[in-house]
């Protein structure tokens, strides 16, 4: 027991020595899902880059092993020890992890959510990639790109039952009129997220409409299925194929010439914005509450909703210029 | 010297009999519960010079958290290793047990329904599961394996990719609440259930039963040992020990999802061997298993505090479990050595 407490006293007494004084920059935790995800490790990148354009901040770069809630909660906790100024998390659970969250808030550690949100209750802002309007726009634009004169262009979904793909169809319908009115769209056709199908409905398309000149699959299944039929066929250069895709996956169809350009969203921008907003929150530059506007570097701006959520972005757009580098992150 | 006398005069002395005749290190200083204080110590000092934000009350208390719903079914299974059975499936058990109190609060039931319904939950998974070893004779391992599937298999068919939320503030305290400055009402719960084991293990003829059955369960069938009616019991009590667990981790996320405590058995398991329970049954203390549960707390904390990537916190506490498992065997090669 004397031993003990020897050492006990020892170490209180070392670590009142080690205790540095409270250093003046800002500590950022960028807490993933888990780690290990290129998609995450491509996210700090952001970050970083955005940690040297404000000056004096630290970014921890943390996360769980397994992408549980628990896991993250531990870590939260951790944090909250280590009166970190600001907690930026892509959330394993937007529920789970609102009571730990909460109590970072109430230590005055600014807390915003980003990529997979938290409830409103746990957090100050939340910021997604993108939204409904702007993911509409950008399918269009993709092949209004590249159709100076305008042209007929079809969709092909994933099932037609598919909430999110839905929505961004009817913003697409909606853009069209107003911003891209050379475009016609002549048609969508769902190929259920399968590939077989995907394949067959692509081929069906081209059978059925001589003209076409544009396949958008707001899908990363539909996609690669319409890339490979419109290689599979020798028409690279008559049909371009685009839509949302994933640059490993697609990496091919860029280079073989089957599509000019496809988007998604941008790990490394959101990595970016994510520090800096939590760096304007903290030090009190911006606010978030309902309707503010905070500028986020080289990203642009972004306008918070009712419940604090704000959309980052259109879509990141990837090309021969850049899928090289992308394909290796994610 | 009569029979009488004879048998009066042994009367004072309880026997003591050795749960390991082959360990001399057992003895004094060299315990295994001994070599575990060390541990915890030097992880408690290397922690402390580590980093500046250990040392704080505050700190301290959220570690607990690290381990205590775990440490609470370690409590519970390391009765289950040391009668020689085991139970895979206690993390599947929270989430089976989350999801009934999740439906019972849809239904419109209260808080202490609420933590009768989840304890009641994890007392009938155990007894389903004692009675498919006991009863039919299957392999516990095999049995809860296939329970691990099961149970969180109705969850997932429950809830799908939902969650439950929206508990009252009243169940709130059982996850989240204090009793007193930073002593939360799990680390108070822990402390009960730990003394609690300890009598039932170290100090009650149940407790004795336990040990002999996980030495030779033949021996103890024929000495008159219900040998299945005592494992019948360890499971139900490991069952309601993860209903507890659940009700406290519930609380404390404030919400149910199907995905709830994904991976607790192994930490669980981790616990126990590491706290000195042969996995093969037969000899163990809750003293060890109790300090096995603070060293996985002081070690995930303290590499949280120090920000040391997950993966790595993993390679740590495996390294940490075989140093832990082999010292001692390494110790006593040495001195056999030496001896000869």
């Amino acid at each position: 027991m004397q031993l003990l407490k020897k050492l006990l006293a020892t170490a209180a007494v070392t670590a009142i020595l080690v205790a540095p004084a409270a250093s003046q920059e800002m500590r950022i935790a960028l807490v993933v899902k888990s780690l290990g995800n290129s998609f995450f490790d491509a996210a700090h990148r952001g970050a970083q880059e955005a940690a040297e354009e404000i000056g004096d901040v630290e970014v921890i770069y943390t996360g769980p092993t397994a992408a549980t809630a628990e896991g993250q909660i531990e870590i939260v906790n951790s944090l909250i020890n280590q009166q970190v100024d600001a907690i930026a998390i892509s959330a394993n659970d937007p529920d789970a992890l609102v009571p730990a969250l909460r109590r970072a808030m109430d230590r005055g550690i600014t807390v915003i959510s980003w990529d997979s949100g938290v409830a409103p209750e746990g957090r100050q802002l939340n910021l997604n990639p993108s939204d409904t309007a702007l993911i509409g726009e950008t399918i269009i634009k993709l092949a209004a790109d590249y159709l100076p004169e305008g042209g007929d262009v079809a969709i092909l979904s994933a099932s037609s039952t598919a909430t999110n793909q839905n929505a961004w169809i009817e913003a697409a319908r909606e853009a069209i009129p107003e911003k891209f009115p050379d475009i016609n769209l002549v048609t969508v056709v769902y190929g259920d997220d399968d590939s077989v199908k995907s394949t067959n409905e692509a081929r069906g398309l081209i059978a059925s409409y001589p003209d076409l000149d544009a396949i958008i699959a707001p899908t990363t299944v539909g996609v690669v299925a319409a890339a490979q039929v419109v290689t599979d066929m020798d028409l690279i250069g008559q049909i371009n194929v685009t839509g949302l895709a994933l640059p490993s996956e697609f990496k091919q169809f860029i280079d073989n010439g089957a599509s000019q350009a496809v988007a998604l969203w941008n790990p490394i921008d959101l990595g970016y914005s994510a520090i800096q907003i939590a760096h304007q929150l903290s030090t009190g530059e911006a606010t978030a509450e309902p309707g503010a506007t905070i500028a986020i570097g080289r990203v642009g701006e972004i306008t918070l909703d009712d419940d604090n959520n704000a959309a980052m972005a259109a879509p990141f757009q990837f090309d021969a210029s850049n899928i090289e580098e992308f394909s290796q992150i994610y | 010297m009569t029979i009488l006398d004879q048998t009066a005069a042994a009367r004072p002395q309880a026997r003591h009999i050795p749960d390991r005749l082959d360990s001399p290190l057992k003895a004094g200083l060299f315990s295994w519960e001994m070599l575990l204080v060390v541990v915890a110590v030097a992880i408690f000092v290397a922690n402390a010079l580590a980093t500046p934000y250990f040392l704080n009350a505050w700190a301290l208390s959220d570690l607990t958290f690290n381990f205590v719903e775990k440490g609470l079914i370690a409590l519970a299974m390391a009765l289950l290793i040391i009668s020689g059975e085991i139970d895979l499936s206690v993390a599947a058990i929270i989430a089976l047990a989350s999801t009934m109190m999740g439906l019972a609060l849809q239904w419109g039931v209260g808080t202490p329904g609420l933590v009768l319904i989840g304890l009641a939950t994890g007392l009938l998974c155990g007894a389903f599961n004692g009675a498919l070893v006991t009863r039919l004779g299957l392999p516990s391992i095999v049995v809860t394996i296939g329970t691990m599937s099961l149970f969180r298999g109705i969850a997932f068919i429950v809830l799908g990719d939902q969650a439950f939320r929206g508990y009252p503030e009243s169940f709130a305290f059982f996850g989240q609440g204090y009793v007193w400055w930073v002593i939360s009402f799990e680390l108070v719960l822990f402390v009960v259930m730990a003394a609690l084991f300890w009598f039932l293990l170290h100090r009650t003829s149940f407790g004795r039963t336990v040990y002999v059955i996980g030495n030779n369960p033949v021996a103890a069938a024929f000495s008159g040992v219900r040998v299945e009616r005592v494992k019948f019991i360890l499971f139900c009590l490991t069952g309601v020990m993860a209903g507890l667990a659940s009700v406290l981790l519930t609380s404390r996320l404030g919400s149910t999802r199907p995905s709830i405590a994904m991976g607790f058995e192994l930490e669980v398991i981790t616990m126990v061997v590491l706290g000195g329970v042969a996995i093969l049954g037969g000899s163990g203390s809750i003293t060890g298993v109790v300090l096995a549960a603070i060293i996985m707390g002081l070690v995930t904390f303290g590499l949280g505090l120090l920000n040391v990537p997950g993966i790595v916190m993993s390679i740590f506490i495996g390294l940490l479990l075989i140093t832990v498992i082999a010292l001692p065997i390494v110790w006593r090669r040495v001195r056999e050595g030496q001896a000869e």
